[in-house]
């Protein structure tokens, strides 16, 4: 079982083609796959689409794709941070695809669990309704969302063993693990590679089989809106 | 005197219930957490955290821990941390007591809308879809008038939907009103307004 590759560049070999779907973690800036993102920009794979809660900014995360106009549709919650995503969507270069935050963690969820529909209440009587099938239950109406299976799933992770057991840290954990389990190919970036058997078995958050091929890399781990409260004088 | 943004957040606070789970939405909802007092609230975030705690103090600062409006929070010794799926299984679970949330516009049967502005404003709707269908009590915090002085509190909305029939309780400058059959009731008015003034800032029925 070998799992571990020398870089990003290594790890994606044979597994990007124009016009493939893949699933991102992150939320934000925090806990995206930034190096597996920059391997996609220099192998200069076009006509992406993308499953991403959100769009990075104009000059990191899916941003830098954007910029070489590598993409071609975002299925997204939320995309207000990134100038350039709203020039090419309003321009008409870009597709776009809103899924309420909900119902796209569910819909990467539900395809890596194999389960290829579900109907859920959020955006009922919505614009996200329309020509979407309707189904009451108990006396309340739902609609039918599907699971989403892509080509391939990047994510970032904490710590990863030589088989591919993931920890997360704090809230950089966020869609990383349902986005990596819908994927045919899932790869990891982590900050630390750590030897089988130095990770407590119970306290592993996504188990090695959702896990292809890891990489160990260093991170910049951008912070998108520093707050912060004065200490006070003791 | 109306009430400022510190006042509508105060009076927001009243509202929430000791020992209950809670989703605070970005703009004057996020002022809430300074109101809360003795009381024992846990602030869910929905990138995946519950158990929120206060900015952090400068160059304590962790890019892995940010809030749902990417701003850089701090834990407390309740939090937890889990995946989006969890994050909005919980939501859409109904285990979250209630949201406070911004609006642009809401309307006498609970509808809301406050995430989009066709052909001027596209960002997306985040997870306020899936918490106005979720969570068990939704409370709206918003100025009762736009910038232009035209009313956000109207028969029915013209914006694109979060939600309908999903608001509990509007809370704003001028006072708190209730949804309730037939439109709106005033429960409450700012201190220093009067009811005719409240009624000429509104366009939806109020019974």
């Amino acid at each position: 079982m070998k799992k571990i590759y020398g870089s990003a560049a290594e790890a994606l070999d044979g597994l990007l083609f124009d016009g493939m779907f893949i699933a991102s973690g992150g939320f934000g800036l925090c806990g995206i796959p930034e190096l597996l993102l920059q391997a996609i920009k220099d192998a200069g794979t076009k006509d992406l689409t993308f499953a991403s809660n959100n769009a990075g900014v104009d000059d990191f995360g899916i941003g830098i794709l954007l910029q070489t106009r590598q993409v071609k549709k975002m299925i997204s919650s939320y995309v207000g941070e990134n100038k350039e995503f709203m020039r090419q969507y309003l321009s008409g270069e870009l597709e776009l695809e809103f899924n309420p935050q909900g119902t796209l963690a569910e819909r990467m969820r539900a395809g890596g669990a194999g389960i290829p529909g579900f109907y859920t209440k959020t955006g009922v009587g919505t614009q996200i309704a329309e020509g979407k099938e309707h189904k009451d239950f108990n006396g309340e109406t739902y609609i039918l969302e599907t699971g989403m299976f892509a080509d391939l799933s990047i994510v970032k992770a904490w710590k990863a063993d030589e088989t591919g057991n993931l920890i997360f840290r704090k809230a950089a954990r966020n869609f990383n693990p349902p986005a990596a389990t819908c994927g045919k190919v899932c790869v990891v970036e982590v900050e630390e590679i750590v030897p089988t058997g130095s990770l407590d078995p119970d306290h592993i958050h996504l188990p090695g089989v959702y896990v292809h091929r890891i990489i160990q890399g260093e991170h910049e781990k951008r912070i998108e809106q520093r707050t912060v409260r004065q200490r006070e004088n003791a | 005197m109306p009430w400022d943004r510190n006042q509508m957040a105060e009076r927001a606070a009243q509202e929430l219930e000791d020992g209950t789970y809670v989703n605070l939405g970005i703009g004057i909802p996020t002022l809430v957490s300074n109101y809360v007092g003795d009381k024992d609230i846990t602030l869910q975030s929905e990138n995946g955290m519950l158990g929120m705690g206060p900015f952090p103090f400068e160059g304590d600062e962790d890019p892995d821990l940010i809030n749902a409006g990417k701003q850089t929070i701090t834990e407390l010794p309740r939090t937890a941390y889990f995946d989006s799926a969890t994050s909005f299984g919980m939501i859409r679970g109904g285990k979250i007591a209630a949201a406070i949330l911004g609006a642009m516009e809401v309307a006498e049967n609970g509808d809301l809308a406050n995430w989009m502005i066709p052909g001027k404003l596209v960002k997306g709707m985040g997870g306020a879809m899936d918490l106005v269908a979720g969570v068990q009590r939704v409370i709206v915090v918003m100025d009762h008038t736009n910038k232009a002085g035209e009313t956000k509190v109207l028969k029915e909305c013209t914006l694109p939907l979060t939600g309908t029939g999903v608001v509990d309780r509007i809370i704003t400058n001028l006072g708190v009103l209730d949804v309730v059959e037939g439109g709106l009731k005033i429960v409450e008015l700012a201190d220093g307004v009067t009811e005719e003034e409240l009624r000429a800032a509104t366009e939806a029925t109020i019974v």
